[in-house]
């Protein structure tokens, strides 16, 4: 059990570019989290495999890094910043509104397997506060009522919301919420 | 409308400035061109001649810092740009990585020509996936043109670029924990010495500049040290990018040359206090440093040296503004709680202690507390602060303690509160959760 044919190509060209392989372990995560979902047994497997090192080795990684789902999570992921800026700016309210609306805790994900929620420190997004990251896409200056619009549109269209396949796939209700520091 | 000298944000608003034809268009990549005819031993005394401090937030001297690298190790020599941009309230790096990715690219090639560095890497943090991919085409643009790789520019200097992904953990924007990381490991920092300039990335000598660092090296190059040397105060040259938020009618990110007044910062670069509200206090260099209140303000300077002589820093330019209405208790768990979620769990006064502190603001901001509460925290604070391995100890008790000692009376009444019998309900929280 691996991952795809591509994703064995590509660690190779990864590891390459590095002055030592060992370097290719979070890029080789960040792969296998993205065909998977999350990262498994068979994951964390893989990595070992392919760059050289003890499975126990990959998953000290693995765990020591929030960016990495050692748990499915839905097929939108929100993460509400919670640090200082945009806690002043109303942060609470975006969370206390996933929350309603989804009616699940932090880290758990709805029955359907569509949502999943929680909040996470400093996104770098504070002149734009509050804001929320929806999988790899940031979302700014909101409110409840604009992350409700966001979540009807994510619930209607079903867009696939990673940065690298983003382009047009979100309609312009949720482009206005990408909004400019300078 | 910024009257100030643009050396880093300059064009920044233009549409195709990411693109290397649009940086090119503006005069990018010239200089390069020019430094690559230079002694690197030349261009290292010009950055040094600038007085150039790094940004990340330590404020060490750039040029100072490559000259503790040694040349006749045998050893390949690494330079890595620092784009883990997390403490609380800084947002500048991204807007480099952004908008003008191919500034950072040649700010770093010079800094490699120094060093004479054949590799180099840009460190992003994890959460900046659009950042990423910005600074990654550029990158490939970069190699698309003979300006990356073997012969760079046509001359005889091979440089490889590497743009490598965190994944969330503040801890890897401290140099060692940055450098663990990008070796594949837990970013736990080391203990120092020996310095990465000495012994860095596989046992090799690294530099470790930030981002905003590496970008201001274009203009020092094309301009002179001494003219940028000419800007700002005497102990703090040049200009710096502020990132301002909080409850202000214009955040943001802006570039002032250093000795600007924060008072004219907050009225005009901020647009003044949201609302017509008052201010309380400001957080001028990211969450780490001290808290500074309005009637501290008269007379402060947004430079190193003027900042610290009010009892705080400039750190990382991650400057916080606080209206009236702010609860300091609620501040003080909501820093509380960054850090004990960020420490790295490699020392036990950080790992332990941070969660103690939590624990007790939380309680206090409950109206839960007891009276030895903040003589508690204090205590916590005096075994933690200089007994880790990394500053990240310092940077946790530093918002703990400067909250309360600068409204104890926030705390007392929260404790009385708790004393009477009166507890808070959690729904009246702020901005807990």
């Amino acid at each position: 059990m691996g991952l795809s044919q591509e994703a064995d190509r590509k660690i190779e060209e990864i590891k390459a570019k590095y002055p030592n392989a060992r370097s290719a372990i979070m890029p080789a995560l960040y792969m296998a989290q993205e065909e998977l979902g999350h990262l498994t047994g068979d994951a964390i497997a893989w990595v070992a495999d392919k760059v050289g090192v003890s499975p126990a080795h990959v998953m000290e990684v693995a765990t020591f890094y929030t960016m990495y789902y050692k748990h499915p999570v839905g097929k939108y992921h929100f993460q509400v910043c919670r640090t200082l800026s945009c806690a002043i700016r109303g942060a609470k309210e975006l969370t206390k509104h996933l929350h309603q609306k989804f009616g699940i805790l932090p880290h758990e994900v709805s029955g359907d397997g569509m949502w999943s929620y929680e909040e996470v420190e400093c996104l770098g997004s504070c002149g734009t506060a509050p804001m929320c990251e929806i999988n790899d896409v940031y979302f700014e200056n909101l409110t409840p009522e604009k992350l409700e619009e966001i979540i009807k549109e994510l619930e209607a269209t079903q867009p696939d919301i990673r940065y690298s396949t983003l382009k047009d796939a979100i309609g312009a209700g949720m482009k206005n919420t990408r909004s400019e520091v300078i | 409308m910024s009257e100030h000298l643009q050396i880093l944000l300059k064009d920044i608003k233009e549409p195709d400035l990411h693109t290397l034809e649009g940086y090119e268009k503006r005069g990018g990549y010239q200089t390069i061109r020019k430094v690559l005819q230079m002694d690197p031993l030349k261009v290292i005394e010009e950055v040094k001649a600038s007085g150039l401090r790094g940004r990340g937030g330590a404020g060490f001297p750039t040029g100072l810092k490559w000259s503790f690298v040694p040349r006749d190790t045998g050893k390949p020599v690494y330079l890595l740009m620092n784009s883990d941009e997390s403490e609380p309230g800084t947002f500048k790096d991204r807007v480099l990585l952004e908008k003008n990715p191919h500034l950072c690219i040649e700010g770093m090639l010079i800094a490699a020509w120094a060093l004479q560095s054949n590799w180099s890497c840009n460190y992003i943090r994890g959460e900046y996936a659009y950042p990423y991919e910005r600074f990654n085409n550029a990158v490939k643009e970069a190699y698309e043109k003979g300006y990356l790789g073997d012969g760079v520019f046509g001359s005889s200097f091979k440089h490889d670029m590497v743009t490598h992904r965190g994944a969330g953990a503040y801890i890897c924007g401290e140099e060692t924990g940055l450098i663990e990381s990008l070796e594949g490991k837990k970013g736990q920092p080391r203990l120092k010495p020996p310095y990465p300039a000495v012994v860095g990335v596989y046992g090799c000598p690294t530099v470790v500049n930030n981002t905003e660092t590496l970008a201001t090296l274009p203009w020092i190059m094309q301009h002179g040290g001494s003219e940028y040397a000419a800007i700002g105060t005497e102990k703090s040259t040049g200009t710096k990018l502020f990132s301002a938020s909080g409850h202000i009618n214009k955040p943001g990110v802006y570039e002032v040359e250093l000795g600007y007044p924060i008072l004219d910062f907050i009225k005009n670069e901020c647009g003044g206090i949201l609302d017509g509200k008052e201010l309380k206090c400001i957080i001028p260099g990211g969450s780490s440093v001290p808290v500074l209140k309005a009637d501290e303000l008269e007379g402060v300077n947004l430079d190193y040296e003027s900042i610290q002589a009010a009892g705080s820093m400039l750190g990382s330019g991650g400057f916080i503004v606080m209206d009236e209405t702010t609860d300091m208790v609620e501040v003080a768990l909501n820093l509380a709680h960054f850090y004990a979620h960020e420490s790295c769990g490699q020392c036990t006064p950080c790992r332990e202690g941070g969660h103690w502190i939590e624990k007790i603001f939380k309680r206090i901001a409950f109206g839960q507390g007891t009276e030895r509460d903040m003589d508690l925290i204090k205590d916590l604070c005096k075994q933690i602060g200089g007994h880790t391995i990394c500053p990240f100890g310092d940077a946790l008790i530093t918002p703990a303690l400067s909250c309360m000692k600068k409204y104890p009376d926030e705390f007392k009444i929260k404790i009385e509160r708790a004393l009477n019998g009166n507890p808070v309900k959690a729904t009246d929280l702020h901005y807990t959760f």
